[in-house]
């Protein structure tokens, strides 16, 4: 059963910069959401045109090298999982590696979970098709 | 795949009624309500909630509603949660661009 979704990028600017853009509301509310983010204590909330608001359940925050949260913005009611970035200097750049789990607990059928499991790989080839094409028309 | 469909899920038994069906390729509510601690009546509305979410269909059989599981909702379903991975990667490139592109002396807003 699936997890854990693991990504990481190899980004050609100085960690304190990118810490800035993972973890502050104001860079948030354009690369996660697009209408903007706050926040309040340990909560940020994030809001998108379309798809309205999510919680942001701030757990870790260790300047500039662990930001995690929990959130349930993937799966409605169907429980939280838990978002972890870990920034690390690489060369003049930084690598950002960003790890969701907690999926295998949220609600679902154990034949969901198996279809997860075996045609997860597949599902992701053809999204990271049409994310680059996507992504090429994003302006930042 | 909507909201409904994961609420459908949400329910554990929902869920076992699903796997019941998947087990046995179809079922009655009265061959499910055999199988599971509620009632027909209950096992009734399970299978309309499931019903409405696109998760099960209906043939008639008899006097009796035959259900089985729609598969391509599934996977649907399933195909939302393995767009989780992919949703990561456009959101690192996005980190990627403002942070490149602050760097190189612009700011946010000049494009």
């Amino acid at each position: 059963m699936i997890d854990t979704i693991e990504r990481e990028i190899l980004i050609n600017a100085p960690i304190e910069r990118v810490w800035e853009i993972v973890t502050t509301p104001e860079h948030m509310g354009r690369w996660f959401g697009d209408a903007g983010a706050t926040r309040q204590g340990d909560v940020i909330t994030m809001a998108w045109e379309k798809h309205g608001e999510a919680d942001l359940e701030v757990v870790r925050e260790e300047p500039p090298n662990v930001f995690a949260y929990r959130w349930d913005a993937n799966v409605k009611e169907a429980g939280k999982t838990l978002v972890e970035f870990t920034l690390n200097a690489e060369d003049a750049g930084t690598r950002v590696r960003v790890v969701e789990s907690g999926f295998a607990s949220l609600t679902a059928t154990d034949a969901v979970r198996n279809e997860l499991r075996d045609g997860n790989s597949e599902g992701w080839k053809h999204e990271l098709g049409d994310l680059e094409r996507y992504a090429a028309t994003v302006a930042v | 795949v909507t909201t409904d469909v994961f609420t459908a899920l949400a329910d554990p038994t929902r869920r076992r009624v699903l796997d019941l069906l998947a087990e046995h390729g179809h079922g009655t509510a009265t061959t499910l309500a055999a199988e599971l601690p509620v009632s027909r009546p209950a096992v009734i509305k399970h299978l309309a909630v499931l019903d409405r979410a696109g998760l099960v269909h209906a043939t008639t059989a008899g006097r009796e509603r035959r259900y089985r599981v729609d598969e391509a909702q599934l996977a649907r379903a399933v195909a939302q949660l393995s767009g989780v991975g992919a949703a990561w990667d456009g959101r690192l490139q996005r980190i990627r661009r403002i942070a490149e592109h602050i760097q190189r002396g612009g700011t946010e807003k000049d494009d």
